[in-house]
């Protein structure tokens, strides 16, 4: 089963993002924030993919996927930012980090589902 | 929906475009005719079919076929016959076209542009070696002239450049601006674009490498998908191949085309090449 982490701090966005991940019977954990993001990590080290917010309290999803990304980790997750920043800097500045792929917000469990094939995880 | 309303529509767009409606489609009717009877100022679908029957105009006639015919599509929709194209494909096109050095690939039903912008897309990025003194031509179909203009214009909304896209690709082949996102020059200029009904005749067309027949066949009944496959099979030389949607096959409809070994796709030589699952077209219903 795929373990799904959902980063956001807005509990409506991590409702809708569960919501579509039980569809594709995902295993999901949530956080609201990149330092509670790297908790979850530590205590599941075999998260397969993080949808990943960029603008959070605390520590960023930018923050969050440097750190992520120089954790030993035994595979390291797939990570797709999803944020209302939609400008080509941003996206660069986030796949330059290491992320995998970038939702633009707002979503729709379509956008979702192609990009979870895109990145070979459905 | 009156029935006799529904039966009207339903003779109609089989008459003037061939879109076999079937039955129980009155949801699609409703959702896809209301809007074009509202920007015409009708009250809705019995008015719109007393206009068609008092002043069948040819603006109206267009709106309504060109309101049913538009499909729901995004780019590298079911991926494998994209990735099939590039892997298995095209080293036997390049094969047998090394001396003209030119590939032309057919779309014959465009719909808002996804599918040949990412057969462009997926030549430039797997096929390198065409850039170097290869001429490639993909000829893009439909027979909706309002789609076709959008299409050409390779302008898109942020929610159809995530359908299928991977973000480097966007990257890659887009460039943002104030409406969306715009496909850049060097892919909408590989495309051509025509307006084509598929019950007229194709001759004018000339011979394609590749010709995709996607998710249009099923809007005709038997006899028409017949006859619009047996006309296409000579507009492919022996090497050529037909690509239908994933759904789709000609089992049972016609004898033109067998379908081609070793793809997961739904991929088909022309049967006068005498090559493929020889056979495999052959039951009729």
């Amino acid at each position: 089963m795929v373990k799904m982490l959902l980063v956001d701090d807005s509990r409506t966005v991590r409702l809708v993002g569960r919501r579509i991940m039980d569809k594709f019977g995902f295993e999901v954990h949530e956080a609201e924030h990149g330092e509670d993001a790297l908790k979850v990590i530590r205590d599941h080290p075999d998260i397969d993919a993080v949808l990943l917010d960029w603008n959070m309290p605390v520590m960023n999803g930018l923050d969050f996927l440097k750190a992520l990304r120089s954790l030993p980790l035994p595979k390291q997750p797939t990570v797709m930012m999803c944020t209302t920043e939609n400008d080509m800097d941003h996206i660069m500045l986030a796949m330059e980090a290491g992320a995998n792929e970038y939702i633009m917000k707002p979503f729709t469990e379509d956008i979702v589902r192609d990009k979870l094939e895109v990145v070979g995880i459905l | 929906m009156d029935p006799s309303d529904y039966e009207f529509l339903s003779n109609f767009l089989m008459k003037a475009s061939g879109l076999n409606l079937g039955e129980g489609k009155a949801y699609l009717l409703e959702s896809r005719l209301i809007p074009v009877a509202q920007s015409l100022g009708l009250s809705g679908i019995e008015e719109l079919v007393q206009a068609v029957k008092t002043m069948p105009t040819p603006q109206l006639k267009t709106s309504i076929i060109e309101a049913m015919t538009t499909n729901e599509t995004l780019f590298f929709r079911d991926k494998k016959p994209f990735n099939e194209l590039a892997d298995l494909m095209m080293p036997k096109i390049l094969e047998a076209k090394k001396l003209q050095r030119k590939i032309r690939i057919w779309c014959a039903a465009s719909s808002s542009g996804q599918e040949p912008y990412s057969i462009a897309m997926q030549l430039k990025e797997c096929i390198p070696e065409l850039s170097a003194g290869w001429n490639v031509e993909i000829v893009a179909t439909d027979l909706d002239n309002q789609i076709l203009a959008k299409a050409k214009e390779g302008q898109y909304t942020q929610f159809e450049v995530q359908r299928g896209l991977s973000i480097q690709m966007l990257m890659k082949y887009f460039e943002k601006n104030d409406q969306g996102w715009q496909i850049k020059p060097e892919i909408r200029n590989c495309v051509t674009w025509k307006q084509l009904n598929l019950l007229d005749s194709f001759n004018h067309l000339g011979q394609f490498d590749v010709i995709f027949c996607r998710n249009v066949l099923i809007y005709f009944d038997t006899d028409r998908k017949k006859q619009i496959l047996d006309r296409m099979a000579p507009q492919l030389p022996k090497h050529g191949y037909l690509v239908l949607g994933g759904a789709e096959t000609v089992l049972g409809i016609c004898d033109s085309f067998n379908r081609a070994k070793d793809y997961r796709a739904a991929v088909y030589n022309p049967a006068h090449a005498g090559i493929g699952l020889a056979g495999t077209a052959s039951i009729r219903k």
